[in-house]
């Protein structure tokens, strides 16, 4: 792809803000939870109120270590520092976040198609309120008033900042999707992009294959996998314009009209904020404990990396693969690899795993069953439609596939049994039998029918078509 | 009299502690209009407080170890719905949703709070005429400081006004008008007592502590304010050390050094005499007592103007308008925050802001915050050394006594001068004590400091009660 990007190469490094899912925020007893009446959970900390002192939540700080840990960091002694800027949203006018000794650094999450993505920091920090602009277009610009929910002041987040490994588009979404079940999967946040419980920014730049790195811009208001896609791309297009037209990149911060589909200036370089971050004098360091850490780690789940390799390995496919993927992203995988190694077909298992299972309930279902039942699809005991009923039966009620099969009396017809049927359909047909001999080929759908009509769906098709074409000579 | 004799004849049914009240409250009728201690006195509150605790002692109840003992409070202490300024006019009318966890330690230790003292605004100055609401003056010479920031707390114990009052001390807010006042004064190991409910000067440099007319009464009410808090993780995780228990114990075999650095140049003769008068009292009671180089505390004024500056610039912010306090409402976001803080912070706090925000900005932090920060390490280990070889160090708490009203406002730097002896321990975290020891030029009251190392105030309040034992007749 990126065809139009005439000889450059484009060069992504994302940074994404995750909100851990923590029952109280990160710095007092204030309930941290999306959707609630505006300025309902707030106290005199999270309000900034003269004199309130921040409480570090320790659940937060495992939650922090946890998903550094489960993108390969390590965790260092850390210290909170102020980012000191004024905005009506942030109470202090300064956010607790870590600045040079950030608590997890050095790590990589691993892309489905195989790309190492270099993870250089990921640091805990606190979420600011949120502003809503009431007048004009909703923007702060035109605005009549502004009016301010402190309910997510607070609220407990890590930034997680990537090296620029990134060169695609397609890259940068499956960075964020991998990120997003990464997140998922060791339950710290529920990393959803349309509530904001994670944002994705994106630095873009483009340079000549092997050259230095080029300016790169910042792209905030990514508010979908969509949008992130859709505006690196238009990103990399406009610095591409502006080179081939002797220009310059400008260094800046750029937002994303998603109803435009285009960036515009934020915030240039000379008029980004000065921060003057200094150490947090109200809270103490954080000294890793190696116990803790070791705690923290024998509770990770295995991550969709390895459970990837696991499931390929044991179907003998190569990765990367898109069914091992999709098997992966729904929590098949366990299910599917324990199937295959019960003696179930390892192509047979992907395709119904894939296709015809939902991870709700599909927990419940005994590998050896699955198994069982693929066995009786193989040897002609059920019809392709069969085993999907089965199967939908299994994940809704756990029972073993035998059991169903008799319940539901889902025996495919016989052969035997079907040539007579076919047989007596002619006899008594013959006018769209000669039809069907004549080369009309739609009277074959007409035999068929008759014959599921007769077994109430139980004949396999296929074998009703072979015997239809036999027949015919 | 005493806080103890009070909370004593209180508890024992003795006296009334409304009866206490009035009788400070009447004193405060008569005087207050000529000293300014309080910006708000408290009366209904207080008068609630006393009979809660006369009713807990006719019912048998202690009221705990300073019952009806009344008390001031330094008005960066925040109080449950009663007025809190910091004395500048960007606060309006704001009442705290909330009491500090040092004012809540004294309504469970039975005192009865009458009101909220002036200061320096945000507690920046030393001699309180950075009030956004006119200075205090000091009772023993009313056309004089009364020192700073803590001047309010100060003059009110000075003037009787309470037993007790309560302040903080960042470079000596506490100590140097202690000493100026001619009153006890202490400042706690940082950590020792809880800042939450203290609206922050410098961060990492606050500290709450009382103003007593005797160290004994210093040192109850320092253990009833200590011990960690969950809402201060700063605070340090050890139990309240008993220091009453200490002041009878002598000093026996102490070894107490008189830091040279803290004895020279803009110490008042008089001053730096009784100083050493005060540790030849203190080697005639038992001590070893020898002159000691802290060379790094030279520098602790520099490096102090830069680090609770810097602090103070980010602490400051959230006075902008936008949830309580002073708004001065315009058309823009920027206007009204520029708008707010112009009209209400004082010339002092915006110099200090300025000052705070320069320290920190990129490309002049390593220069000035980061070299300030390197200073204060070093301070500390000279501490350190020095600690080895003594159990105290000994130094004017104020390298004058009381000056006049005005005379030290023209220039910035002249003022910053007064807490040239009580910054190095403030830098270091460590725990000091202003005694009145005699008197300087014009009979004003001489206060010598006791430092210590960090956590060992009871080895302080054992110098601390032999110096106030030794001292000469006439000491305030």
């Amino acid at each position: 792809m990126n065809d139009d990007l005439r000889g450059h190469e484009l060069v992504i490094g994302l940074e994404v803000h995750v909100e851990l899912a923590t029952r109280t925020k990160l710095f007092c007893g204030c309930p941290n939870r999306f959707g609630d009446d505006p300025n309902t959970n707030v106290c005199p900390v999270c309000l900034g109120l003269p004199g309130s002192m921040p409480v570090l939540n320790e659940r937060a700080v495992d939650y922090a270590m946890r998903l550094g840990r489960a993108l390969g960091c390590t965790v260092e002694p850390s210290v909170f520092a102020r980012k000191n800027y004024f905005y009506p949203d942030m109470p202090k006018d300064y956010q607790v976040s870590q600045y040079d000794q950030p608590i997890n650094v050095d790590g990589a999450l691993h892309l489905p198609d195989g790309l190492r993505v270099g993870i250089e920091r990921a640091h805990i920090e606190e979420d600011t309120g949120k502003s809503t602009h009431v007048g004009g277009t909703g923007r702060i610009h035109d605005a009549g008033h502004s009016l301010v929910d402190y309910n997510r002041s607070g609220v407990p987040l890590v930034e997680i900042v990537s090296r620029p490994d990134l060169r695609t588009c397609d890259q940068a979404r499956a960075y964020a999707s991998e990120l997003r079940e990464l997140l998922v999967a060791i339950g710290v946040s529920d990393a959803r992009m349309e509530e904001g419980s994670m944002r994705v920014d994106a630095n873009v730049s483009v340079r000549r294959p092997g050259a230095p790195l080029g300016t790169r811009c910042e792209i905030k208001n990514l508010n979908s996998i969509r949008s992130l896609g859709r505006a690196i791309d238009y990103e990399a297009r406009r610095q591409v314009d502006l080179l081939a037209a002797g220009e310059t990149v400008v260094q800046e911060t750029r937002h994303w009209n998603e109803e435009e589909g285009r960036t515009h200036t934020l915030r240039s370089k000379e008029e980004a904020e000065d921060y003057r971050y200094f150490p947090e004098p109200d809270l103490v360091p954080l000294q890793p404990d190696a116990d803790r850490i070791a705690r923290i780690d024998a509770t990770l789940p295995r991550l969709p990396a390895a459970r990837r390799e696991t499931l390929a390995a044991a179907a003998g496919v190569s990765l990367p693969d898109e069914t091992v993927s999709i098997v992966v992203d729904r929590g098949l995988d366990e299910l599917a690899v324990a199937a295959i190694a019960t003696g179930a077909d390892p192509e047979r298992v992907l395709t119904r795993v894939r296709h015809d299972l939902a991870h709700d309930g599909a927990d419940g279902i005994d590998p050896a069953d699955l198994t069982e039942l693929l066995r009786m699809e193989e040897e002609g005991d059920l019809t392709s439609g069969q085993v999907k009923q089965v199967l939908a039966e299994m994940a809704a009620s756990h029972r073993p596939p035998a059991v169903i099969v008799a319940e539901l009396g889902l025996e495919a017809v016989d052969t035997s049994e079907l040539a007579t049927m076919v047989d007596d359909l002619i006899a008594a047909h013959p006018e769209e039998w000669e039809r069907f001999c004549g080369g009309e080929s739609k009277m074959q759908g007409f035999f068929v029918g008759q014959v599921m009509r007769q077994t109430s769906g139980q004949a396999d098709g296929k074998t009703v078509n072979q015997l239809l074409v036999q027949k015919r000579g | 009299m005493t806080a103890l004799r009070i909370a004593d004849a209180v508890r024992r049914g003795d006296r009334l502690a409304t009866d206490v009240l009035e009788e400070h409250l009447a004193r405060i009728e008569t005087l207050e209009g000529e000293i300014h201690a309080f910006n708000h006195v408290t009366r209904e509150e207080a008068h609630a407080a006393a009979e809660a605790v006369d009713t807990a002692v006719s019912e048998g109840r202690d009221p705990g170890p300073l019952a009806g003992v009344p008390v001031a409070l330094k008005d960066n202490l925040c109080t449950r719905r009663v007025p809190t300024t910091c004395s500048s006019r960007i606060l309006g009318h704001w009442r705290p949703p909330y009491d500090a966890s040092v004012v809540e330690r004294l309504a469970a230790a039975g005192a009865v709070v009458v009101g909220k003292t002036n200061m320096d605004e945000f507690a920046m100055g030393s001699s309180t005429e950075n009030s956004a609401f006119g200075p205090t003056r000091n009772p023993l010479a009313t056309d004089r400081v009364p020192g700073g920031s803590s001047g309010g707390s100060a003059a009110a114990v000075a003037a009787d006004f309470s037993a007790l009052s309560f302040g903080s001390d960042t470079g000596g807010s506490i100590r140097q008008p202690a000493a100026l006042c001619g009153v006890v004064g202490v400042k706690p190991t940082f950590g020792r007592v809880s800042r939450y409910g203290l609206i922050a000067f410098a961060s990492s440099l606050d500290q709450v502590g009382p103003f007593a007319v005797d160290v004994a009464d210093a040192a109850v009410s320092t253990e009833v304010i200590s011990g960690p808090d969950a809402r201060d993780t700063t605070s340090i995780p050890v139990p309240v050390p008993d220091l009453v228990g200490q002041l009878d114990r002598g000093v026996d075999g102490l070894r107490v050094g008189l830091v040279t650095e803290l004895m020279g140049e803009g110490v008042e003769p008089e001053v730096a005499a009784r100083t050493r008068e005060a540790a030849d009292a203190l080697a005639a009671a038992g001590a070893l007592v020898d002159e000691v180089s802290v060379p790094a505390t030279v520098y602790g004024l520099s490096a102090y103007y830069l680090i609770a500056p810097a602090e103070a610039s980010s602490n400051l912010a959230r006075f902008d308008g936008v949830r309580f306090g002073l708004r001065e409402e315009r058309p823009t976001m920027g206007e009204t925050y520029d708008a707010t803080r112009t009209a209400g912070f004082g010339p002092e706090v915006k110099r200090r802001i300025m000052l705070g925000t320069y320290a920190l900005s990129a490309g002049y932090y390593d220069a000035y915050y980061g070299k300030a920060q390197r200073v204060r390490t070093m301070i500390i280990r000279d501490f350190e050394a020095a600690y080895e070889q003594h159990d105290v160090l000994l130094s004017p708490s104020s390298p004058c006594v009381a000056f006049p009203i005005g005379d030290k406002t023209a220039d910035p730097w002249t003022m910053y001068r007064n807490d040239v002896c009580t910054v190095p321990s403030s830098l270091a975290g460590h725990p000091a004590i202003s005694v009145p020891f005699g008197s300087g030029d014009h009979g004003l009251p001489v206060g010598v400091q006791v430092m210590a190392p960090a956590l060992e105030e009871e080895t302080m309040f054992r110098v601390a009660a032999a110096l106030e034992r030794a001292a000469p007749e006439g000491t305030a």
